[in-house]
């Protein structure tokens, strides 16, 4: 398994362990509830697992397993997906930290921008690789 | 494909039948309104897809792909694989039921089985952790 895979793969795991965790948190409070303020984890409990756990594994994954290049590089040009990985993390935690910065309205939507320049430069990557094997 | 993973599969197949025959029963407006329990199962529907089905699937998949642990144990622990699937799927289970039957009858004993079900859940994703980490290396 490559290094970055190594990366993506074990920071989405981290991920899963921060998104089981709130919700647990969730699901306790809404059997029992002990805090109003608990059900603000909510958005950061979708956040972890869809684009944290999911996205990430799949991107990780897929560095790994998608067909190799018999000429140069074997997985093509590594920058991308290694800035990739950056941006995804990057915009997931603008994400989840812009309700602490009601001064900066405009970072949601920067972390939802990062994320996708996320996506588009993970596909930029991928596009040539998807290919037959060996050729 | 080991066994575990095999049961894995399987049980996500069972949840994603489970998770749309759901879809087909909140559909038709004039049964869940005749009957509370499946009016209150939303929450449940998303959760039979993305833990039952999605989770599941990667669990099991992850189980019999990753790079191995070792030559001796290379899936690492297979007891603590199948204490993760029996924990997911028992919370799970109960969550089905616990959830809606604690919306129809708030601060009763359902809402103390929805912490337990949270509990066996969150067990079951560290478990996953525990078990897969070692077995994400580089070559």
């Amino acid at each position: 398994m490559p290094i970055l895979s190594v990366f993506f793969i074990r920071t989405s795991l981290v991920y899963l362990g921060l998104g089981f965790t709130y919700g647990a948190l969730l699901l306790a409070n809404k059997g029992v509830p002990f805090s109003s303020p608990i059900w603000g984890l909510l958005s950061g409990h979708i956040e972890f697992l869809l684009i944290g756990w999911i996205i990430q594994l799949v991107l990780g994954v897929a560095y790994w397993i998608l067909p190799r290049f018999s000429h140069g590089p074997v997985r093509g040009n590594e920058a991308l997906p290694w800035l990739s990985y950056v941006l995804i993390n990057a915009g997931i935690w603008m994400d989840l930290l812009s309700p602490l910065f009601h001064e900066i309205p405009w970072l949601p939507a920067l972390g939802k921008i990062t994320q996708t320049a996320a996506g588009a430069l993970f596909l930029t990557h991928a596009w040539p690789r998807i290919k037959p094997v060996g050729k | 494909m080991p066994p575990l993973t095999r049961w894995y599969i399987k049980s996500a197949f069972v949840f994603l039948v489970a998770a749309l025959a759901l879809r087909i029963i909140q559909s038709i407006d004039a049964l869940a309104r005749g009957f509370p329990f499946l009016s209150a199962l939303g929450p449940v529907y998303f959760h039979l897809f993305l833990v039952g089905w999605v989770t599941q699937l990667i669990f099991g998949i992850v189980f019999w792909m990753f790079p191995k642990y070792s030559m001796e144990r290379p899936r690492r622990s297979e007891r603590l694989g199948w204490v993760t699937f029996w924990l997911l799927n028992l919370g799970l289970g109960l969550r089905v039921i616990a959830e809606p039957m604690n919306s129809i009858e708030p601060r009763t004993a359902w809402g103390f089985l929805l912490i337990l079900s949270a509990l066996l859940q969150w067990l079951a994703g560290m478990g996953f952790v525990t078990n897969t980490w070692v077995r994400v290396k580089a070559k």
